[in-house]
C-alpha cells in the first residue's frame, strides 16, 4: 500500500536495527517511555522489540485512552442507557471496557439498552438530528486527538439549537498525565524507575505541537521525541532518543516532521478552548485523581452537557484488589508482573484496564508478545 | 411442486408485494409462494417429486459428508454477492473441506413479515443460480414467517451433503510439525466489501466479496497430489486467517511459523484496514482457503491451486512446528516476531 508500506519496509528496519546496535554504549541500559497506546501496539503488532538492542527497554505508558477510562465514567454512560432511555453513542473500542455489576456498554445493549457504535462524534450529531424524539448522548472519550471533533459537534449542535443533543466528555489531557508520572514517587523520589526519555505521542502532537513537551525537557531533563506511529517512525525516534541520552542533551526532537510543528493545530486549539476548559481534577483508571489533567464542558454549552442535563452523580469504582494496572501505566512494573495476567485476566474477560483495548499494555503482550514468556520448540 | 394447476385467485405481486404471515401460515398462500418462487427457481428431480423430504441416491463405497450453516447478514446485498449465493457457496465449502464431493443442499427460510417480495425474489434467484453454477441441486426446503420486528428481512439456514471415498482423511486434526501451510489467494475482501456497505460507514473502496464455491479448487488439487498429501482443508470465513490457523493448531496440538510477506492482500482492503484500525488477519472471507500439505507435496499442490481460476494466487504462508503451547506465530515483514493470536469478540474499530 503506497505511503504505508514505506514506513514498514524490511530492509530499512535492519539498517535501522544497525545503526541502534552501533550507537548503545555498551556500559549501560535504556529506558524509554512510549507515551501513546498507538505506539504500544505498533512496537507489539509489528514486532519492533525485537528488532531492538538488549539494552533498550521500552516502558508502556498511559496513553491508551480506553484504558484509563474509569470504571464510574462507563457506569454513568450504561445508567444513561439503561435507566433514561437515551441513544448513546460511542467509539468501537469502548463498547468492551468492564464496568460495574459485570456490565459493559456491549452488555448494556444486550440488555435492552440502545447503544451505538459510530466513527465520529458527527454521527452522533446526525442520529440526534434524525431522531428528534429521542435523547442522544455522545460519550467523548480520548486525549487532544479526539478532542476537536467533539469540540465541533457541541458547537454545531449549539448553533442547530438541537434540544436532543448532549455529551459525556471524558477528555483528557497528554502533558499533564506525564508529568504526573515525572511526579510520581517511583520516578522522583525513590528512583525505583528509571526513565531516560519519552517517544512523544503522534496525533496528539499534530493537534498541541511539540512546544508543550519543553518543560520535560528543561525541568525535568528527560529527552522527548515526538514520533509517528509506523515502526520505522518508531525505531528511528528510539535511535533519536538514544543519541541524546549519550550526548547528554535532554531537548524536545521532532521525528514526525511530516505532520508535527512546533505550535501545532491553532485552529483546533481554538475551537477546544471555545468549548472546553480544564477540570480540577479527574479520576485516571490506574492514576487515580489527576490534578488538571482533563477537560469540561464550558457553562455556554451547559445545555449540551449530559453530567449537567442528566445531574449526573460520579462515582469511583476500585479495581480488582490484585490489579496491577495503575503500576503498569506507570512504568514501574511490566504485564506479566501481575498475578492476574494471562490467568483470570485475559482479552476475553479483563479485569484491569490495560487489557481491554489492544493499545494497552498487558492487551498488547498477551495478543502478540506472549510466546517470549514460554519456550517454544521450532520444528 | 406438484404439476397439477391449482386456480389461484390472483398472481403473486413480485414487484410492489410483501411478505405476510400468510405466507407462512402453510395455507393457499403459502403453497403458491413455494410454488411460483421456490420450486420454479431450485426446479431439479428430486425436488420436484414433491414429497415432504427428499429421496437421494448415494454412490455405493461412499460416506455421507454433512454440514450446515445459519446465514445472517446485512447488509443482504452487497458487492460481489448477497445472502442467497453466500448461502450456498457457504455449505457448499464446508462439505468440500473435508475433501468431499458436495451433491446436494437443503434450505429453509426464516422471513420477517413486511419483507419485499421482489427482494426475495432476487435472493432466491441468486440462490438458484448459485445452485446451478456449483452442480449442487437445492433438493427440499422450509419457508417460515416472522412477525415483523422479530427477524432481519431473511435468515437462510442451507444443509450441505456430500460423498467421500473411503480412504480420504482429512481434518483439522491432522496438521503435523513440518507440513506446509499454503493460502489460495488474498485475504479480507468479503468482510471489507459487507463493511463497506453498512449504514454507520458507507465508504467507497471498490470492494467485492470474494465469495465463491471451492469444491472444484479442492477436487483439483487432490486430483494433483496422493491421497493422504493433503492433511487440513479449511475455509477462513468469520474471525478469518488468525482464527481458522489458531483452530487447526489447537485441534491439531501444534503451533505454525507464518511469514508476513507472502500474505496477499489487496491494495483497497489494507488501505480500508488501515483507516478503520482492523487487521486483515482477522477479517472474513468467503471464497479462500487454508491448506495443510505434506512437506513433499507442496509444489505440486501450489502448482495445481495456482492452475485454477480461485486459487491464481496460491502461495505458502508457512509451515507447521512442534509447539505444545499452540501458538501461530509469524515472522512480521519489518523482521520481527508477533503472535497471531485468536480474535477476542468483535473486531472493533480503534479510536487512535
Amino acid at each position: 500500500m503506497k505511503y504505508v508500506d514505506e514506513f514498514r519496509d524490511g530492509a530499512l528496519a535492519r539498517n535501522l536495527a544497525h545503526s541502534l546496535a552501533a550507537a548503545v554504549d555498551p556500559a549501560r541500559t535504556y529506558s524509554f517511555m512510549e507515551f501513546c497506546g498507538g505506539h504500544t501496539h505498533a512496537l507489539a503488532r509489528y514486532g519492533v522489540v525485537d528488532l531492538l538492542p538488549a539494552s533498550v527497554r521500552m516502558v508502556h505508558g498511559p496513553g491508551c485512552p480506553v484504558c484509563v477510562l474509569p470504571i464510574g465514567r462507563i457506569d454513568l454512560a450504561i445508567g444513561l442507557a439503561l435507566e433514561r432511555g437515551v441513544i448513546l453513542c460511542t467509539y468501537g473500542d469502548v463498547m468492551r471496557v468492564p464496568a460495574s455489576g459485570g456490565l459493559s456498554l456491549l452488555r448494556a445493549r444486550a440488555r435492552g439498552a440502545d447503544i451505538r457504535m459510530v466513527y465520529s462524534p458527527a454521527d452522533a450529531l446526525q442520529l440526534a438530528r434524525t431522531h428528534p424524539q429521542r435523547d442522544v448522548v455522545f460519550l467523548a472519550i480520548g486525549f487532544e486527538t479526539t478532542t476537536p471533533p467533539s469540540a465541533l459537534v457541541l458547537r454545531q449542535a449549539a448553533r442547530e439549537g438541537l434540544k436532543n443533543f448532549s455529551v459525556l466528555c471524558c477528555h483528557v489531557l497528554t502533558p499533564s498525565a506525564i508529568t504526573h508520572i515525572l511526579e510520581s514517587p517511583e520516578v522522583a523520589q525513590y528512583g525505583t524507575l528509571a526513565l531516560d526519555g519519552f517517544v512523544g505521542p503522534a496525533h496528539v502532537s499534530i493537534v498541541i505541537g511539540s512546544a508543550p513537551y519543553e518543560p520535560f525537557a528543561s525541568a525535568w531533563h528527560k529527552p522527548v521525541v515526538i514520533s509517528g506511529f509506523e515502526p520505522l517512525d518508531m525505531m528511528q525516534s528510539i535511535l533519536m532518543l538514544v543519541r541524546q541520552v549519550n550526548d547528554g542533551r535532554a531537548e524536545v526532537e521532532n521525528q514526525f516532521t511530516r505532520a508535527v510543528n512546533r505550535e501545532g493545530n491553532r485552529a483546533a486549539q481554538a475551537v477546544m478552548a471555545e468549548v472546553f476548559e480544564l477540570r480540577d481534577s479527574f479520576e485516571w483508571r490506574g492514576l487515580g485523581e489527576v490534578a488538571h489533567s482533563a477537560l469540561k464542558i464550558r457553562p455556554a454549552f451547559a445545555a449540551f452537557d449530559a453530567e449537567q442535563r442528566y445531574a449526573l452523580q460520579y462515582r469511583a469504582v476500585p479495581d480488582h484488589k490484585q490489579c496491577e494496572c495503575g503500576a503498569i501505566l506507570r512504568g514501574v512494573r511490566q504485564p506479566t508482573d501481575c498475578k492476574l495476567f494471562g490467568t483470570v485476566c485475559t482479552p476475553e474477560n479483563p479485569m484491569g484496564s490495560c487489557m481491554v483495548s489492544s493499545e494497552g499494555s498487558c492487551a498488547a503482550h498477551y495478543t502478540y508478545g506472549r510466546w517470549r514468556d514460554i519456550p517454544v520448540v521450532a520444528a | 411442486m406438484s404439476s397439477r394447476k391449482p386456480g389461484y385467485l390472483r398472481p403473486i405481486d413480485f414487484r410492489d408485494g410483501v411478505v405476510d404471515m400468510n405466507h407462512g401460515a402453510g395455507g393457499r398462500l403459502g403453497a403458491q409462494l413455494v410454488d411460483d418462487l421456490f420450486a420454479r427457481a431450485f426446479d431439479n428431480e428430486f425436488l420436484n417429486q414433491g414429497n415432504d423430504g427428499a429421496l437421494l441416491p448415494v454412490p455405493p463405497g461412499q460416506r455421507l459428508v454433512m454440514a450446515t450453516d445459519a446465514h445472517v447478514i446485512s447488509p443482504l446485498f452487497f458487492p460481489g454477492g448477497d445472502i442467497g449465493s453466500l448461502a450456498v457457496y457457504g455449505t457448499v465449502n464446508d462439505v468440500a473441506m473435508l475433501g468431499a464431493q458436495p451433491m446436494y443442499l437443503s434450505a429453509a427460510f426464516v422471513l420477517e413479515e413486511g419483507f419485499a417480495l421482489a427482494q426475495l425474489r432476487r435472493i432466491v434467484l441468486s440462490m438458484a443460480a448459485a445452485s446451478r453454477l456449483c452442480g449442487v441441486p437445492i433438493v427440499t426446503g422450509d419457508t417460515k414467517v416472522v412477525e415483523r420486528g422479530k427477524g432481519d428481512g431473511v435468515f437462510i439456514t442451507t444443509t450441505g451433503l456430500g460423498m467421500l471415498p473411503q480412504a480420504r482423511d482429512i481434518s483439522g486434526a491432522n496438521a503435523r510439525a513440518g507440513d506446509a501451510v499454503l493460502l489460495s489467494g488474498s485475504i479480507g475482501e468479503h468482510g471489507v466489501a459487507v463493511m463497506a456497505q453498512r449504514a454507520s460507514l458507507q465508504f467507497e473502496t471498490g470492494i467485492e466479496s470474494d465469495s465463491a464455491p471451492l469444491h472444484t479448487l479442492v477436487a483439483a488439487l487432490l486430483q494433483a497430489v496422493p491421497e493422504g498429501a493433503v492433511h487440513v482443508l479449511r475455509d477462513p470465513t468469520r474471525g478469518g486467517l488468525a482464527t481458522t490457523l489458531n483452530e487447526i493448531a489447537r485441534q491439531s496440538g501444534v503451533g505454525m511459523l507464518l511469514q508476513e510477506s507472502t500474505i496477499a492482500v489487496l491494495p483497497q482492503v489494507a488501505g480500508a484496514c488501515e483507516l478503520l484500525g482492523l487487521d486483515p488477519l482477522y477479517i472474513a472471507n468467503e471464497g479462500k482457503m487454508v491448506v495443510v500439505v505434506a512437506p513433499d507435496a507442496a509444489p505440486a499442490a501450489l502448482q495445481a491451486l495456482r492452475a485454477h481460476p480461485l486459487g491464481r494466487r496460491a502461495a505458502q504462508i508457512g509451515q507447521v512446528v512442534a509447539d505444545a503451547q499452540g501458538f501461530v506465530q509469524m515472522t512480521t515483514g519489518l523482521g520481527g516476531r508477533r503472535v497471531v493470536d485468536w480474535l477476542s469478540g468483535e473486531p472493533l474499530p480503534r479510536i487512535c
